[in-house]
């Protein structure tokens, strides 16, 4: 659609909320917030406020005395401070965050690793528990046996120990949680959904286990009964028909909510697995849009009770 | 195709999923996902569709040109492929990256439609010998998130099927060179028949005897042969052609073909319809409309 050069950016505004309410099936971003019925959605350069006493936060710069969004997504404000909450983004990293990351390269001592971030995030041999739970120095033959520990493709689940100056996150798994990830499937959502919790790894009551990793990528695998000594073998025993079925809907419960922006936690996907199995959607109903969309809405109304 | 890489035990959770019969998203082995299709989008070209099915999003354009018809085919119009994949699609398809896929995506596509029994190009003609219409269709990969082939022949039955081409009148002749007018009421418009138009099913071999179709990219990672058939409503099988390396035994290549040719026939398309929605659009193609 083509405006004329000076349109009236409010009858532009109006338009576009008309357009998005309409189109419900390409754009899915109003179900999920909460804090404000009507939440303001900005794009990069939008003007957020004129008034030069608000606080500048994330995603806003200050141009000729105004206060711009440059990002898109929606403003909050708490107190004086405003900032805009992007509805998609890199991970950016925090030291402490749990992270699920894909091996992508191996190198000299270190293990290079995919963690939706701008950079690959890089995991040192030093850095990670031997099997065994051995406690010496790394030497050349550890070095040399890296492969068998992790190699290309392999998923792991490490926390972020320190960020570097030129954005480079360093990877550490000096824990007997971390490590290795065995049999299961990886989901990729925005980090932005991904509600902040100390707890990363849940598991869940109907029978899986879910690490929600602070990057965005969900892993789901089945329930192991108890931790295994050593964290870099994998069980590749077959998983029977009823714990993929409930993985399966986990999977596509974890889709559903991702794709209406609704933050993702252990409560709102238990509520939103609960829904499904209360409309007595299959697994694989939880792919078309109108179905999708039905368990978005009663989960957030089921939570906001 | 994708450039993804799997862990040892992310492979083995899909293809012991697919051996007992629930994939990953707890679809069956013969499930097609949700598809959605959408016609009319391009005002410059004669008719356009762009197709979403997962990731894979691609756009079709229709452009109508008047010809002379080659010698030998005087009374036939024609119908041209043309592929191109966006290097915003996969950063590989960069430079001349994509070319290969691209050049074998349209063989694929010319193949499929050379049968006279797929689309009757006679109705193309305007006179014979002289002057022909021609389809050139364009193909433009926005984005390659798995079962590509499926989603351009898609696309291109859609993007047929929303073709109108304006009527053109013959009003005299003038020293042997016919003078024609077009119409420009837009309401004067000829269709192209795409009742009998095929479409591709891409059949993945995920382990011994057991294929999938609709493959997730995650899916095409775990078996690196695939066999792309051509069908007709009609349940006629147009093509096939084996992609990627590996073997497929005789029997899982037969009982392959022969699940397309089962589902795809009217006979049998109820049964079908109830897992997929996908045939229930095609099928009665006058549905194409529902989003425009």
């Amino acid at each position: 659609m083509l405006w004329k050069c000076g349109a009236n950016v409010y009858e532009y505004r109006r338009e576009r909320e008309r357009r998005f309410k309409g189109d419900v099936r390409r754009v899915q971003a109003m179900v999920g917030v909460q804090e404000a019925a009507h939440p303001r959605l900005v794009t990069p350069g939008e003007v957020i406020s004129q008034d030069t006493s608000f606080m500048r936060g994330h995603g806003t710069y200050m141009e000729k005395g105004v206060q711009v969004a440059s990002v898109a997504g929606y403003v909050t404000r708490v107190n004086r401070l405003i900032t805009v909450t992007p509805l998609r983004q890199m991970y950016q990293g925090a030291v402490g965050d749990t992270v699920v990351g894909r091996i992508t390269r191996v190198q000299t001592n270190r293990w290079k690793v995919d963690v939706n971030s701008r950079l690959d995030a890089e995991l040192r041999l030093s850095n990670i528990q031997l099997p065994g739970g051995e406690q010496r120095r790394c030497n050349v033959e550890d070095e040399r046996d890296m492969r068998a520990l992790l190699t290309e493709g392999d998923l792991v689940c490490v926390e972020v120990q320190k960020i570097c100056d030129d954005g480079l996150l360093r990877l550490a798994a000096r824990n007997i949680k971390f490590g290795k990830l065995s049999q299961g499937t990886l989901l990729a959502v925005s980090p932005s959904l991904i509600v902040q919790d100390k707890q990363r790894m849940h598991d869940l009551p109907c029978g899986a286990r879910v690490v929600f990793g602070a990057n965005g990528y969900v892993y789901i695998t089945p329930t192991v009964p108890q931790e295994q000594a050593s964290t870099y073998i994998v069980n590749f025993e077959e998983v029977p028909v009823e714990v993929r079925k409930t993985i399966g809907r986990l999977r596509n419960c974890i889709k559903l909510l991702a794709h209406h922006s609704i933050m993702i936690s252990p409560t709102s996907v238990m509520t939103a697995f609960d829904m499904s199995i209360e409309q007595e959607f299959e697994i694989k109903d939880l792919l078309k849009p109108d179905v999708m969309q039905d368990v978005a809405l009663a989960t957030v109304q089921s939570m906001n009770e | 195709m994708a450039d993804i890489s799997l862990s040892e035990a992310e492979k083995r959770y899909i293809v012991d999923g697919v051996k007992l019969g629930i994939r990953v998203d707890g679809r069956e082995r013969l499930d097609y996902r949700q598809l959605e299709i959408e016609t009319g989008l391009v005002s410059t070209a004669n008719g356009s569709a762009r197709v979403r099915l997962g990731c894979t999003d691609v756009l079709i354009t229709v452009k109508m040109e008047m010809e002379p018809p080659p010698p030998q085919q005087p009374k036939d119009g024609q119908i041209h492929f043309f592929v191109n994949c966006s290097a915003n699609a996969a950063p590989e398809f960069e430079g001349r990256g994509g070319e290969d896929l691209a050049t074998s995506l349209s063989a694929m596509l010319d193949r499929l439609y050379s049968s006279p029994l797929s689309l009757d190009t006679s109705r193309l003609c305007v006179v014979p010998g002289k002057h022909v219409k021609v389809l050139y269709v364009d193909v433009e990969i926005l984005e390659c998130g798995g079962n590509l082939f499926d989603t351009v022949s898609l696309g291109v039955k859609a993007a047929l099927w929303a073709t109108r081409m304006p009527r053109i009148y013959i009003t005299g002749e003038d020293g042997g060179e016919l003078e024609f007018m077009v119409s420009d009421n837009p309401q004067e418009v000829d269709r192209v028949d795409v009742s009998n138009a095929p479409i591709l099913i891409t059949h993945l071999r995920i382990t011994e005897n057991l294929t999938v179709i609709d493959p997730t990219p995650e899916e095409e990672c775990c078996g690196p042969v695939q066999v792309v058939v051509g069908v007709t409503p009609k349940g006629l099988i147009t093509t096939t052609q084996q992609l990627g390396a590996g073997t497929f035994a005789p029997q899982t290549l037969s009982a392959s073909l022969k699940v397309i040719a089962f589902y795809y026939h009217p006979h049998h398309a109820h049964t079908f319809w109830e897992c997929s929605s996908l045939f229930t659009l095609v099928a009665a193609s006058g549905q194409f409309s529902s989003k425009t």
